[in-house]
């Protein structure tokens, strides 16, 4: 309410009143110079999983499908989609084709991020014949945006350990598998970003994709880049950084220094927050309010997809949740963070975003 | 005769162990027995954690670990408790069994089938160390 004028406040009400008879309407509250803004929808982890024949899990399948749905119905029109990573369960060719076959109502340009369960069984050889590169950039209306593939590894365990492709796509495809190993983005591709940030100006707003948080949670289910540190090196020079990631299957946010970081809900199921797991350590960022805990008896609890208004370049990350109560999640220009708008002070919380 | 055959097998055995006898308690168990009693455990944990991530418990080769990492958000120590959808109290069972019918399309598993106490070994090894909390939401 104090960042807005009267009638920003009424024109927003009436958006939100609209909002709850047309759930998929685009709430719009500008903060500076609205000619400036534009939104784009962020579809994730998808997990088409391939039984046999023309066989597919119904359960996965929904959850793209009603997402590509509502994204369709968005007014006003996102400028793009970006869809970020884990098309696939084992990175079969049937999955990537199911996929993308599943995406292709969608009206707007898409974009893509690789996940590693797309990528271990070929290394990306089929996604860069049929969707593109594996790591690349673009610019839109004054913002830079970066694709990174930072789900890379070491390549003694790429290379020498398995026996078979599908043994190594098995292998990393288990989340608390003890013979998986951290992801990376790698030197090389530390080499690229550096290049193609020089010629970017710092004052220019810096959006970057990755599939694996660029930020270190939990190694033992890859909640982690090895050398997110020295991504985030490349990063910090740049004034309004903003860090977008898959992989994780809930609701993440966090600032370093100049960087906001933001994750995505997957579209295929929901994962525990790892501190749930008894017998580890974990790292969630503080900051984070947690989802709701899932409802097993509603299969698309705590599954969802965002839209993001990109505003004066900082992001506004809106969760949109197939069972539970959406959310924002927006930077704050007075403490210099990402906060959820309705439920950021501890007394808001609910009784379901209490995990154990 | 069988009956006599056999009394007098009783009275034979009987009579070694009057022979052989030393006082036995129950609490007598040595380390050894531990470990063994250990290991006989965390073999049928094993075999639950082989069934919690294969695809042979249901029929669209979902499995356990995809939605549940290390069987995280399985709360074994809640159980028995008050399912609101089921409208009933619960023990862990049904809920594993509910997940079999649902997410991976399978068929019930018997409450004490030895594939069900394996699950149950393995999800409730993973929780270890936490404190019971029946009824818990």
């Amino acid at each position: 309410m104090s960042y807005m004028n009267r009638r920003d406040f009424l024109k927003s009400s009436s958006a939100l009143l609209a909002a709850s008879t047309l759930p998929l309407s685009l709430i719009e509250i500008a903060y500076a110079d609205t000619s400036q803004n534009f939104t784009f929808a962020y579809i994730s982890d998808a997990h088409i999983q391939h039984i046999k024949g023309k066989e597919f899990v119904r359960n996965w399948d929904r959850g793209l499908i009603r997402a590509v749905a509502e994204t369709n119905l968005m007014d006003p029109k996102p400028d793009f989609v970006m869809f970020g990573g884990d098309m696939g369960q084992l990175g079969k060719r049937e999955e990537i084709n199911h996929g993308l076959e599943l995406l292709a109502p969608l009206t707007y340009q898409k974009h893509f991020v690789i996940g590693e369960h797309d990528y271990y069984l070929d290394l990306g050889e089929y996604w860069q014949k049929i969707i593109g590169p594996l790591h690349y950039s673009f610019d839109h209306k004054g913002v830079h945006f970066v694709v990174l593939n930072s789900i890379l590894t070491y390549d003694d365990w790429t290379y020498n350990r398995w026996p078979s492709a599908e043994e190594r796509m098995l292998q990393m495809a288990d989340l608390d598998n003890p013979n998986g190993s951290p992801f990376m983005v790698g030197e090389k591709q530390r080499a690229w970003l550096k290049q193609d940030l020089a010629k970017i100006n710092h004052a220019t707003p810096l959006v970057v994709f990755s599939h694996s948080p660029l930020q270190k949670i939990y190694r033992g289910w890859n909640f982690w880049t090895e050398d997110a540190e020295q991504v985030q090196a490349l990063l910090a020079p740049f004034k309004k950084v903003t860090v977008l990631y898959g992989h994780v299957h809930q609701i993440q946010y966090n600032q370093i220094g100049t960087i906001s970081f933001h994750s995505a809900m997957a579209t295929a199921w929901p994962w525990p927050y790892p501190a749930t797991y008894a017998q580890a350590q974990s790292f969630l960022p503080k900051l984070t309010v947690e989802m709701n805990r899932a409802d097993p008896f509603f299969e698309r609890d705590a599954t969802g997809w965002q839209y993001i208004d990109v505003y004066s370049g900082h992001v506004r990350e809106h969760y949109q949740l197939a069972e539970n109560t959406r959310r924002t999640v927006a930077f704050n220009p007075k403490t210099g963070q990402p906060e959820d708008t309705r439920y950021q002070a501890p007394d808001r919380r609910l009784l379901s975003q209490n995990h154990y | 005769m069988q009956r006599r055959l056999k009394s007098s097998a009783i009275i034979c055995v009987g009579s070694l162990l009057v022979l052989a006898w030393r006082p036995t308690f129950a609490d007598e168990f040595t380390p050894a027995d531990i470990k063994l009693w250990q290991d006989e455990y965390l073999v049928v944990v094993k075999q639950g954690r082989e069934l919690f991530t294969s695809d042979k418990l249901g029929t669209n080769g979902v499995a356990c670990v995809q939605c549940h990492p290390n069987a995280a958000n399985t709360h074994p120590e809640t159980y028995p408790k008050f399912q609101k959808q089921l409208g009933h109290v619960a023990p862990l069972w049904e809920m594993i069994n509910w997940c079999i019918r649902n997410p991976l399309e399978g068929k019930d598993l018997a409450a004490d089938d030895p594939r069900m106490i394996a699950l149950q070994a393995y999800i409730t090894y993973e929780r270890r160390g936490v404190k019971l909390e029946p009824g818990k939401h």
